[in-house]
Order: C-alpha cells, then structure tokens, then sequence
C-alpha cells in the first residue's frame, strides 16, 4: 500500500467515533474539571463564567470545603471501606465459582460461564428490587432472623435500610465482574504443574494456596479492579436499600447535583472520585505487569 | 532491462535490518526462487514486490516502472500465501472469480473464465465446495487458480507447499513446473527448502540475514558455492578451511588442520597464507578399504565413526588420525562394492583435485 | 478433567444459588396473588394485566425502546470502525477515549454529561439521553468487534488486496462478513445496555422523560406493587433472549474464548 492512502484510511476509519467521544466524553469532562474551579450559580448549577465587572470567576473554593469539612472525607473514606470489603466478599464468593467453571470439561464450560453472566445481564434496578424483597420485614429471611433473636431476648433487626442490605447487595451486583477475570486466568492454568506439586508430596491446601492462587494472582487484581472502582461510585444501592447513615459519595454527589444543586462543588467530588477510580486502575495494571503468572513468581511465592 | 527490477533495496523494522540491499533481476517466463532460512528476508521481500510493504530505501520496477505508487490492488501481481488465504464465506467459484470482479469484469464472461480456471488447476466441479470442505491441496490448487485467473505479469508464491506431506509436495512439485511452463508466467517463489529450490527454478538467489549470498542456476548453486553459508546451506558439504600453502598452475594447496595439504581446482588470485575454504560434496569422495590403485590426487585414511544407512545411499562419518571428520556418500547400488563400512573400520578415502570447489573465506 | 472436590461444589454451589435465588423470587412474586412481596397466597395474573393498562409504564417503555434502538445503531457504526480502527492502526487517543467510559463509575460520564448539555443550552430530553447511551455503548461495540477481527486470519484482507479489491472493497467483501456475528453481537448488547441503562440516563433524562428503568425507580421509591415484579420478568425475559442470541453469535461477550469463523 502506499503511505498516503493509509494515512486516510485510518482518519476515514478512527475519525467519527474519536469525533463523536471527544464531543461527548471528553469535553465534557474537561468541563466539569473546569465547573469545580466556578462559584455556584444563583439559582443552582453554575455562575457565569465573566462575572459583571468583567473578570473571570475561578477559585478553589469547592477544593476548600472539601478538604476542610470533615465530614465530605468521611463520606469518600466509607465509601472505599464499602467497595474494599465488596471487593473482599466478591472475592471469596467468587473464587470456588471461577475455580468450577475454569476445571469444568469443555462442554459444560460455555454454559456455566453463561449462568455467571446472566443474571449481570438482568436491569440493574431490578437485582436492587429483588434484595429489597427479600430483606423486607416481611419476608421469610427477616422474620426467621428475628425470631430467632426474640429467642435470646434481643430487640428485632431490620435487615432492610441497612448497611448490611446494602453491602449484600454491592456484592451481588459486582460478583459476577470478579469471576470473569478469575476465570480467564484460572482456565489458563497448566494442571501439569499441580500434578507435579502433588507428585512431591503437597497437599490440596497446600496446592492451593502455593501454585493456584500466586498464579492467579493478576486474575485477583484485574477481577478487585474491576469490583472496586465502580463499587466506590454507586449510587443507587444506598439510595434504595440503604438508611439514613449509609450514603455513600455517589449519593452526595448525586443530592449537590440534583437536589442542591451545587455544581461546583459536586465537580470536586466527582473529581475526587475520578481521581481515586483511576490511581486503583493504573495500581491494577501495575502489579498486573509485574506479576505476570510465570513460573519464577510461583517461586517467588514459595520462598 | 529484465521483467522486474529490484534494486538496492533495503527494509528496516526498527533497529532490525530485515532487506540489505538486495538488487536482483528476474526475466519474464522465469522460475525464480528466493531461498534461505527463517528470517533471511525473503517473505519480506516478497511482500515489497506484492505491495504489502514499502522499501525504505531503493526501488522495485515491474517492465520499468517503479511499483512505489502503486497499491497492491493496482499492481499486476498476484500471490499465493502460505495458508492459501481463502475466503472462508464464499464457494470456490466465489473465490476464483474475486479478482475478476474486482476488475470490474462484465457478469456475463466471469462463469466461463472461472470454469477455464478451474479446469486449469484440475477442479472441474469442485465450483460450489467451500473451502473448509477442501483437502490441503485443493485449497492450493483453488489458491493458484485465483491467483491466474486475470494473467497478471508476476505471480508470487510464498511457501506454498510448506503445509502439504511428503508424498503430496512432490505431485504439486512437478505440477508447478508444468504450470510455470504452460502460462510462461514469470513464478517468483519462496521457500527455506532448498531440494525444493534445486528442484523446481530456472535461477535461485541464496538469502541470509538479509542480503543475497549468491544468486545463479541451479547446478552452479549446488556445484559452485559462493561462500560457506551457502555451501552449508544447500545440500550435505564437507567445509575444509585452512591457510593457503601454494596457489599456482590454478590449483590451490590448502593445509587444513588434522588432514593435511589439500589441493583444489581453482582460477583465483588469492595470496599465501589467507584463509581459504574448499567445499566438498560427500558423493564425490571415493570411500574403499584399501587404497585403490588408481588413487586421485587428495587422499586420507580414517575411521568410521557413524554410519547411517538411508535406503538409497548410505552416509559415512569418517574421522582422521588428525581429528577432521569427514562426511561420505555412497550409493548403495553401485556396482562392484563388496560390502557396508561398519563402525570402527578402517578406510581409505580419496577425491579428484577437481571435486571440491574453493571458496575464499 | 480431573475430579473437583465437595468443597469446591458446595462453595460454587452456593455462589450459583446466591446469584439466581433474588432473581427467582423476582419472577415468582409476579404470579403472587398478594401486594406483599412477603409470602406466596396464589396464583394470578392481575400484575401482568395492570401493567399493560399502565400508561405511564406503556410511555417509559416505548421511549426506552426508541432510546435503544436508536443508540444500539449508532453506537455500532462508531463502535465498529473503533473496533476495526483499534485492531489495524496504532492509536493512543482513540483507545483511551473509547475504554475510559467504561472503566470509570457511571455517574461521572452523568454528571459530566449533565453539565455539558445544560452549558449548551441542549433541553434534556430523549435525545441528550441517547447521545449519552451512544457514548458509553461505543466502548463495548468496539472490544468485541476489535476481538473478532482478532480471531481472523490476517492474509484474508491481504489476499483480497491482492486480488484488486481497493481497502474499502476489501472490507466491505472480506472483512465485515467475516466480523459480523460480532458486530450483531456488539448491536444487541448495546441494545441491552441502553435498555437496562439506569444511572446516566438519571443525570440526563432531565424532568419530563422516562424509561423503563427510571419508572422502575420511582415504583420502587414511592409505590411498591407486584406490577414492578412483572414489568421486571419481562425485562429479564427480554435481556436473557438477545444475550443467548449475541452469546451465539461472539461467545466472547460471555468470558468464553471465541472459535475462528
């Protein structure tokens, strides 16, 4: 081919969508960057940017609120607690079932997989709704917990608006983004080199815990990557399922920009998020690179 | 000027020189193959005369005209890949009649040339099959007839029978000759097979790293190497290298360590005391018990280390009281041998002045 | 394969459990002769009934198919010569454009978006919610097709070239039939993505326009009814048949590695 029509394939090809995302995606967040630098307009939203005397109106004081009202910071650190202990749940729920699927033959493979991502695949709102079932006061689960306490002589529970509905749900929510990325690294793993561990003398434990997981180890972080960050900026859990003291920084975030109405400083925190949601994924990436799953870190582990 | 040109040209992926200034000149009707290991630069090379690739420095022309503006589509050169590259969504006959429809071919002519094609490559009726129902070869035959179908002036082959067994390589072998002959197309193929290369071209060019060791017909490749590399390269060859002793009357006196002055047949201005190398071809020596009596000028005894017996011939490793191991070839019907050297057996060894080749390296 | 121990069936056992039962339960109180999700009296179909005669629910869900189908279009072209731009050239700033929207918490493209509109004065509506939709879906449309153009034998469209076809020529006869199993794929999940879309669509729908998962939302808030329960099974019902279709078409989308063509 020659050099010139390649260059302008390449333009025909990667130029609409680049065009339609840096309208779309990028500008807009380039705004928002630039709405936490503006005072908060009248009525809600934004002020002018030229304010009457003709000067420009910027200034950190949505970054100073932030940083001074403590109880914005406290919002942010709850909200990564929730997605660390997600992220932790998610884990353990969904390591035994990556594990089935990755030693699973061939055949049943495709279809267990597809059982794990099915219910992803199901409206967001309606995985909520179907919790709220089944925490509600009414239902079985509630009145068996509370029977249960009323035999010891405790007060009753409610499951429902807590912080416990909303971590069950967090974890239900998220799990299946924990199993694919297990799954694809497990599903790699060489049965050779248990066999081989087994022919020395380890026990399935020991197996387990010496040869499988330091070599699923980047599964473990792609899969806590992605559980973690969308896990810190959900709303919509807490909103619903949650009580009075379990909102989290999408919630905030959405009342300063719906209910409030304080676009600037509902810029901070989204900044804030932002900022948070990709220092974890560059940390992913990073140890990912470094801990490929060769055979010299499954040393490594051993020493 | 010959049918395509290739002159001077060099390709580089980064810190890697993939073409070293290669020049090269391929006539029209011509069997040309590009020979040599992986990652000499021969598929490279062949992708800059399809247009796959550009040179980074020098310039390919076809009848004069240099290929550089020209996109592979625009080209009148077509290729055979290695996988055959057919398009697994479209019947035989769909794949056979892309090129003439991209040639903006009237729909009414494209059945019969296609049928002409298929007849060509000996697959009458094979029209509605899909590729995946095809075996090895008739992919290939199928490749080859795309290939033709709109006469282009070159057409390239890259490995083409790399994938096939044994048996069936040397069908497609001789079906290629008869093709090349029958079209009077000018062929230029790429193999690292280098029976395969002897076998089927009017003129080889031997690649290594890069740059053309030697470039000629097929018996003086075999016959009269131009360097080690392709004296090693092609066929079984005794590589002896020593300082020169003696250069006079056209014959070179090499002393070659752990065997003695060897003399050589040779026309070359080369001083004393370089560094010489003659290639001997293992049919040419002479293996007996004894000394004949009619013993040719280079001559030495030897044990038989390892003796490997191939059916049609039998191999000899023959090491010397001086420690130089020497490979022989003796055909196992030739009249007048009473019997097998065996391990451990003393021989005789002795080859005519011309039968190695001198090489100044 | 070699034999799993009990454990590890127990342990994937539950894990399977945990993931269906809610949604069981879903499906089940649908059919619940009872306005309490609380326990089973009988069977009726009166939920399914009411929400065919709810005419705020029959609105939300014809602007989210409208939405949907609009979006999952658009977002497949742009997705398609993202995946295809992606996987031929070299490119930095359209990869990270492309992925980022759907590596990073959804409500941040939302207020983003919601900025962005009102700045330029664009009333929020059906349309800002399917601009929205289409740049989330762009990023998912461009990976699968991106993997299936993988899984191709690369000297296809060298061939084709070879054979006289012009780039365009040679994608339009070699390439995209050989990656459209994905690029239906990519349609139906974008399809489902901006049908079951909640928190974007939340930030830009603005104050008079619904879907069907923001009027889930303020049943869910204000007035809980089986009829949520039903417009729910519906929706599941829905999602799961074009997921088994696209999972068909790019086993891909589900985890699995995808066969060559």
């Amino acid at each position: 081919m020659t050099r010139k029509s390649g260059k302008l394939g390449k333009w025909l090809v990667s130029g609409p969508p680049l065009l339609y995302l840096v309208v779309f995606f990028a500008i807009p967040t380039l705004i928002m960057v630039l709405a936490s630098f503006r005072s908060p307009g009248d009525f809600g939203g934004l002020a002018p940017l030229v304010d009457e005397s003709g000067k420009l109106d910027l200034n950190v004081d949505s970054y100073v609120r932030f940083f001074t009202e403590s109880v914005y910071a406290q919002v942010f650190l709850k909200s990564v607690w929730y997605a660390l202990l997600t992220t932790l749940f998610c884990l353990a729920l969904g390591y035994p079932l990556a594990s089935l699927v990755a030693r699973s033959s061939r055949k049943h493979r495709n279809l267990l997989l597809l059982l794990v991502i099915l219910p992803f695949w199901s409206n967001f709102l309606i995985r909520i709704y179907a919790w709220m079932i089944i925490l509600g006061p009414q239902a079985a689960l509630a009145r068996g917990v509370n029977g249960v306490l009323a035999y010891f002589g405790h007060e009753p529970v409610a499951l429902l608006f807590s912080s416990f509905a909303v971590l069950v749900c967090l974890v239900y929510v998220h799990l299946p983004f924990m199993v694919l990325p297990l799954y694809a690294n497990l599903e790699k793993h060489d049965q050779a080199l248990l066999d081989a561990a087994q022919d020395l003398g380890a026990g399935a434990w020991q197996r387990f815990w010496r040869i499988t997981f330091p070599l699923s180890l980047p599964g473990v972080y792609a899969g806590a990557a992605l559980v973690f960050i969308p896990a810190l900026g959900i709303f919509a859990i807490p909103d619903i399922l949650g009580g009075p003291d379990d909102s989290l920084i999408g919630n905030v975030i959405k009342q300063q920009f719906l209910e409030t109405r304080d676009w600037p400083f509902g810029s901070v925190l989204s900044i804030v998020l932002t900022v948070a949601a990709v220092v974890i994924a560059g940390l992913a990436a990073w140890v990912g690179r470094r801990n490929l799953g060769t055979p010299s870190s499954a040393r490594n582990a051993r020493a | 000027m010959s049918l395509l040109e290739i002159r001077n040209v060099t390709r580089r992926f980064g810190d890697f020189t993939a073409v070293d200034r290669v020049s090269l000149s391929i006539g029209a009707g011509e069997f040309f193959t590009l020979l040599g290991p992986s990652g000499c630069g021969k598929t490279t090379l062949l992708r800059m005369i399809a247009g796959f690739d550009l040179p980074d420095e020098g310039s390919i022309l076809l009848n004069g005209t240099d290929l550089a503006d020209w996109p592979p589509e625009g080209r009148p050169v077509r290729t055979v890949f290695q996988s055959y590259a057919l398009f697994p969504h479209m019947t035989v006959e769909g794949n056979v009649a892309f090129p003439l429809r991209m040639a903006k071919t009237p729909s009414a002519e494209i059945p019969a040339k296609v049928a002409a094609a298929l007849e060509d490559v000996r697959l009458t009726g094979f029209g509605k099959r899909y590729p995946h129902e095809l075996s090895g070869g008739q992919k290939q035959r199928v490749a080859i007839a795309r290939a033709l179908i709109t006469h282009p002036t070159v057409l390239l082959l890259d490995e083409p029978l790399a994938a096939l067994d044994a048996k069936l390589r040397e069908d497609m072998q001789i079906e290629l000759i008869n093709l090349q002959k029958e079209v009077g197309i000018t062929f230029v193929y790429v193999t690292h097979d280098q029976t395969e290369a002897l076998a089927l071209s009017h003129r080889i060019a031997v690649m290594n790293a890069g740059h053309v060791e030697q470039e000629d017909e097929p018996s003086r490749i075999y016959g009269s190497p131009r360097t080690r590399f392709v004296a090693d390269f092609i066929g079984h060859c005794n590589l002896l290298s020593g300082p020169v002793v003696a250069n006079a009357a056209g014959i070179v006196t090499l002393d070659i360590p752990g065997l003695g002055p060897v003399r050589v047949a040779a026309e070359t201005p080369i001083a004393v005391g370089s560094r010489g190398t003659i290639a001997l071809r293992p049919e040419k020596i002479r293996i007996a018990a004894a000394a004949p009596s009619d013993t040719l000028d280079n001559h030495c005894a030897g044990t038989v280390t390892d003796m490997l017996y191939m059916g049609d011939v039998t191999v000899y490793n023959v090491q010397t009281p001086g420690g130089e191991k020497i490979e022989a070839l003796l055909a196992n019907s030739a009249s007048g041998r009473a019997k097998f050297f065996d391990v451990g057996d003393a021989v005789e060894m002795n080859w005519a002045i011309a039968a190695g080749h001198f090489i100044a390296e | 394969m070699h034999r799993k121990p009990i454990a590890l069936w127990i342990a994937a056992g539950a894990g399977y459990a945990f993931l269906y039962i809610p949604l069981v339960i879903v499906i089940l109180y649908s059919f619940n002769n009872s306005r309490l999700n609380a326990e089973w009296v009988g069977f009726t179909l009166e939920w399914y009934d009411k929400l065919f005669h709810n005419d705020d629910m029959l609105a939300a869900a014809g602007n989210s198919l409208m939405i949907a189908l609009t979006a999952s279009l658009v977002s497949t072209v742009l997705g398609t010569m993202a995946g295809v731009a992606m996987y031929r050239y070299k490119l930095r700033l359209l990869p990270l454009l492309v992925l980022t929207p759907i590596a990073i918490p959804e409500i941040l493209m939302g207020v983003s978006l919601l900025i962005f509109f009102v700045l330029v004065n664009f009333t929020l509506g059906l349309v800002s919610v399917t601009l929205a939709h289409i740049a989330f879906c762009i990023g998912f449309v461009a990976i699968v097709v991106r993997a299936r153009l993988a899984g191709m034998d690369e000297s296809l469209t060298e061939a084709a070239r070879d054979c006289g076809a012009t780039p365009w020529d040679a994608f339009r006869y070699v390439t995209l039939p050989l990656i459209m199993p994905g690029v239906i794929a990519g349609a139906l999940m974008a399809f489902t993505l901006s049908i079951d879309d909640f928190v974007i669509t939340f930030f830009t729908a603005g104050a008079g326009t619904v879907t069907l998962p923001l009027q889930i939302y303020s049943m869910i808030k204000i007035a809980v009814t089986p009829e949520v329960n039903a417009v729910s099974s519906l929706l599941m019902l829905l999602t799961l048949a074009l997921i088994i279709i696209a999972s068909r078409l790019s086993p891909s989308l589900v985890g699995a590695p995808s066969e060559g063509p």
